[in-house]
């Protein structure tokens, strides 16, 4: 049962995909107002990084949070957390609507696809657990990885781009990256899973 | 199958944020398609996304706001009934991987060759973007990559035979990152023709020219 109170910074997440969950499974209004009202600025300030004027980004967050009200029933919890799903929605609509090239993607029903290796127990646990340490974790990072990190995910720039307008070498943006992402996952390393 | 050379951070998280040319992005894809490990490394940069979403300061949403996307759900039709899928197609483990196969129209044995001379052959991929250049190349078994000379960067990924780089063989599904301080002499490993998507910068600059062209309007 989903809980029907504004969530705490603290269980934000894992009550995030609870919420998800009831819209996916009996469209639950109440459920999607709750999370409506936390993703939807959020999505807003994502795409007003592109977009400019905040009627543009105005309207692609409604298209973002009506394709999560739409496509709910496909979110997994066994794979990661709301707000990955849902920033993975709203960059696919700002791809679709900033970019002329398409972004291509694997298809998991291809014949040539190589599944996963056997999964694990208690997946949905693990998924949402991993979720919480990779935000403890990016709370550890040094402000200029995650300031890179902003840069590489909200604007649409080539990391050559970026290198170039931060006056800084490319080598220097690549490697700041990777210093970033082995930091996060030896974080999650030392928990168990996520190699 | 093992794969052992995988994707650099920096396509990954360029490809998570969305900000990844197509030609690149192919070759990403079409990795991931054959790698269980990079999927999960891509999982990871997804992640990312979701909590700098997560963390991003904001006012809260407005009512008015709440209230257009109220009455638009209201107004949603009912789910579409999930269409049963047919009979699981039997796994193919030697074809081409989507969504490579369908930028070239078909599979290995349907491809229309180009030849390149000396037994090598390629054949061109389409995409929208400006600053990459997509082929897939047939190297015969045993020879060097023909004509082999880039400026910039290059993605190389094997789906058919395998090809030696020095002391390193790359096989099905493993992906080469050269950038142009790299003097290589790719081999077909001898036995089997090798087949590969290669991805390399356009040869028209178009964008680094475009970026320098605004960079006094933009102040950077």
């Amino acid at each position: 049962m989903v809980e029907m109170r504004r969530p705490t910074e603290n269980d934000a997440k894992p009550n995030m995909a609870a919420l998800l969950v009831a819209v996916g499974a009996r469209r639950d209004v109440d459920a999607f107002e709750l999370l409506f009202r936390h993703f939807a600025p959020r999505v807003k300030a994502y795409m007003a990084r592109l977009a400019g004027d905040s009627q543009a980004a105005e309207e692609l967050m409604q298209e973002t949070m009506i394709a999560v009200w739409n496509k709910a029933d496909r979110f997994d919890p066994a794979k990661g957390a709301a707000s990955t799903w849902i920033f993975t929605i709203a960059r696919n609509l700002r791809v679709d609507a900033f970019r002329r090239d398409k972004r291509p993607e694997f298809d998991p029903n291809d014949p040539a696809f190589v599944p996963d290796d056997v999964a694990p127990a208690d997946e949905i646990f693990e998924a949402q657990e991993v979720s919480v340490q990779l935000h403890q974790a990016m709370a550890t990072l040094p402000d200029e990885q995650v300031a890179l990190l902003k840069l590489a995910f909200f604007e649409d720039h080539t990391h050559s781009f970026i290198a170039t307008s931060l006056n800084m070498p490319l080598g220097t943006v690549k490697s700041r990256l990777r210093l970033a992402f082995v930091k996060l996952r030896a974080a999650l390393d030392r928990n168990g899973d996520v190699s | 199958m093992t794969i052992r050379h995988h994707l650099s951070d920096d396509l990954l998280v360029s490809y998570a944020a969305g900000s990844l040319a197509e030609g690149w992005s192919l070759a990403v894809a079409t990795h991931l398609a054959l790698c269980p490990a990079c999927r999960k490394r891509l999982a990871l940069a997804e992640g990312i996304g979701g909590e700098l979403l997560e963390a991003t300061e904001v006012s809260p949403e407005t009512d008015s706001s709440w209230e257009a996307m109220r009455r638009r759900i209201a107004q949603s039709p009912p789910r579409p009934v999930e269409t049963p899928r047919g009979a699981p197609v039997a796994r193919r483990y030697d074809g081409l991987p989507e969504p490579l196969r369908s930028y070239v129209g078909g599979d290995i044995e349907t491809l229309r060759w180009r030849s390149l001379g000396r037994g090598a052959s390629q054949i061109r991929i389409q995409t929208a973007d400006t600053e990459t250049q997509v082929r897939l190349l047939r190297i015969p078994a045993g020879k060097p990559v023909p004509e082999h000379s880039h400026g910039g960067r290059e993605l190389t990924l094997v789906l058919s035979g395998s090809f030696a780089d020095g002391k390193d063989l790359f096989a099905r599904g493993d992906i080469e990152d050269a950038d142009a301080s790299l003097t290589h002499t790719p081999t077909a490993t001898p036995g089997e023709d090798c087949i590969c998507l290669a991805v390399t910068d356009a040869p028209l600059r178009f964008r680094s020219w475009f970026v320098r062209a605004i960079q006094p309007i933009l102040g950077i």
